[in-house]
């Protein structure tokens, strides 16, 4: 349905995407992961026809946007950064003129606006000046506004910023029930956010893709990644050498009480395996061990600082 | 063009929720009547001292021309406020973003844009012209120079309107927009004044540069192509500049 083919876009000498490519099939929700500044907005202004790219081109439906620029922004929904209102309509007046825009008919209009306030929750304020709404309701005319005219493509630039935990449920659940029907690609800095809703994930990094995966691949990859934290008393040469044969990353601390702190990469867990030896050698008290999985939140950090000693 | 309609709808809509429209509005029909008034009452006293003085010149006519004269003037001050916000106020609420992503062509929203801030400022002529109306409800102007002149005010404002646009789509600031448009307008204002008379050479550029000139000329009932063309290129020369420069903004922003 989507499908960006290795595009760049340079502002001046600052490149902000670099041979960016994915596909999305239809009925997929994607979420853009990466940090302020990665490229993600860039990336979505292009697809949408905001701006083209300074390379590459970006296929929806097999049309190219730059081609074909009104036929394919008619399919698209699109909720940018800041949500784009006029404060001075209420917001039933801005979402008519919205639907006009997009090609709604008249009658259309109405049954449109109806059943969208009422899925984004904003019924109660279809009459209300949009400059009185608080920050939430301005966010959820927003994406009421990008899904106003049923498109084929939702794009929505981090959706629920500023809202609050109960709002951010709804809306979650609100693009849960996007999937299937439409194309979604949503964007945000906040993982939970975007493990809970997508299908896939991507991660972006200064203007490349760092990683593409199902949020449960990506888990996994990591998965046998197990942070251990030991505490002991006893030769630290004899647990040094039993350690090395499992980890590699091993930091040891302290003198007396021995703090050591290592990673285990295996799909098996060797835990009992490694106590066992450690009592077996003797003169070795343990007095803590205990362990940390690695979230998709490490994964993220992991990805991202990665990229980020590699490149200075 | 079916989308120009929507943009001039919602710029319309816009205008009249906004104070601005109102202020100048009232600020501009209170100062025209008051004008005319004076006017008026000036031409009646001259009239009154010197009995020889409504022969050959049409009094009416007189009384017209010189209230067109000044209406184009105001237009120079307030013009600028009622095209400020047409790109500005857009890019400073993001909802540029909105329309440039929307299934519009750019030459549509620049079309429909242009069409709003000119169809409210025909409002206001259409308004300050209820006063000749009175006259030729009361007495016989010359008909043709006060064609020529509502004319010439038509495509004076609507040149304004095109170099507003244009300020106003470089800067999100409107106050920015508003200055520069009123400072632009004036320099070619100021052509018009500093090359009087002269015809050729660098003078004569300049001066044919300047809209003052070719308002005057319409004004005084002289309705030539030549004047005509003038304007109609400097609308779309602005037009044109405005397109580019929105084009421009997607590559820059």
């Amino acid at each position: 349905m989507i499908e960006v083919r290795n595009v760049s876009k340079s502002y001046g000498n600052f490149l902000a995407l670099d041979g960016v490519s994915f596909k999305v099939n239809k009925g997929e929700i994607l979420g853009f992961l990466g940090p302020n500044g990665a490229g993600k907005t860039t990336t979505m202004r292009i697809i949408t026809g905001y701006m083209p790219p300074t390379n590459g081109d970006c296929l929806i439906d097999g049309k190219s946007i730059l081609e074909f620029p009104t036929e394919v922004k008619s399919k698209i929904g699109y909720l940018p950064e800041n949500p784009p209102l006029y404060t001075e309509f209420t917001v039933r007046e801005y979402l008519k003129f919205v639907g006009k825009l997009k090609d709604l008919g008249k009658s259309d209009i109405e049954d449109r606006i109806n059943y969208i306030s009422e899925k984004c929750g904003i019924k109660d304020v279809l009459n209300k000046l949009i400059s009185k709404l608080s920050k939430g309701y301005k966010q959820r005319v927003g994406i009421a506004q990008a899904l106003l005219h049923d498109p084929d493509v939702v794009i929505l630039d981090e959706p629920t910023i500023g809202l609050d935990p109960v709002q951010i449920r709804e809306v979650r659940d609100l693009i849960k029930g996007l999937g299937g029907d439409h194309t979604v690609i949503l964007s945000s800095h906040i993982l939970p956010e975007v493990s809970q809703v997508c299908d896939r994930i991507l991660i972006i990094n200064k203007g490349k893709i760092v990683a593409e995966d199902t949020p449960e691949n990506l888990t996994k990859k990591l998965k046998g990644q197990t942070r251990c934290n030991l505490i002991l008393k006893g030769d630290g040469e004899k647990v040094r050498e039993i350690l090395t044969k499992y980890s590699d990353d091993m930091e040891i601390s302290g003198s007396e009480e021995l703090k050591i702190n290592f990673s285990l990469k295996s799909e098996e867990d060797l835990r009992p395996k490694i106590i066992r030896e450690l009592v077996e050698a003797g003169g070795v008290d343990i007095y803590e061990f205990s362990t940390e999985r690695l979230t998709l939140e490490d994964i993220f950090l992991h990805l991202v600082t990665e990229e980020n000693e590699g490149r200075e | 063009m079916k989308k120009s309609f929507v943009i001039i709808n919602k710029e319309l809509k816009s205008y009249f929720l906004s104070p601005i429209a109102y202020l100048v509005l009232t600020f501009f029909l209170l100062i025209s009547g008051f004008v005319f008034y004076i006017v008026l009452a000036e031409a009646v006293k001259n009239l009154t001292l010197n009995p020889y003085f409504n022969e050959p010149i049409n009094v009416p006519s007189l009384i017209i021309s010189t209230f067109g004269g000044f209406v184009g003037t105001l237009f120079l001050f307030l013009g600028p406020l009622i095209t400020m916000g047409v790109y500005a106020d857009e890019r400073k609420k993001k909802t540029l973003e909105l329309l440039l992503t929307s299934p519009i062509r750019d030459g549509e929203l620049i079309l429909g844009k242009y069409f709003s801030g000119l169809i409210f400022i025909l409002i206001l002529l259409l308004a300050s012209y209820l006063n000749v109306l009175i006259l030729f409800y009361v007495s016989k102007p010359d008909l043709l120079p006060t064609l020529g002149a509502f004319l010439g005010l038509i495509l004076f404002a609507a040149s304004l309107v095109s170099l507003g646009n244009f300020v106003s789509s470089l800067t999100e600031n409107q106050i920015v927009a508003a200055i520069i448009t009123f400072i632009l307008f004036l320099i070619l204002w100021f052509f018009d004044i500093f090359t009087r008379e002269s015809t050729t050479g660098w003078r004569g550029v300049l001066g044919y540069l300047s809209p003052l000139k070719h308002l005057q000329t319409l004004q005084r009932g002289v309705i030539n192509l030549y004047d005509i063309v003038y304007f109609l290129s400097f609308i779309s020369f602005f037009l044109f500049l405005t397109y580019r420069s929105i084009e421009s903004l997607k590559w820059r922003s």
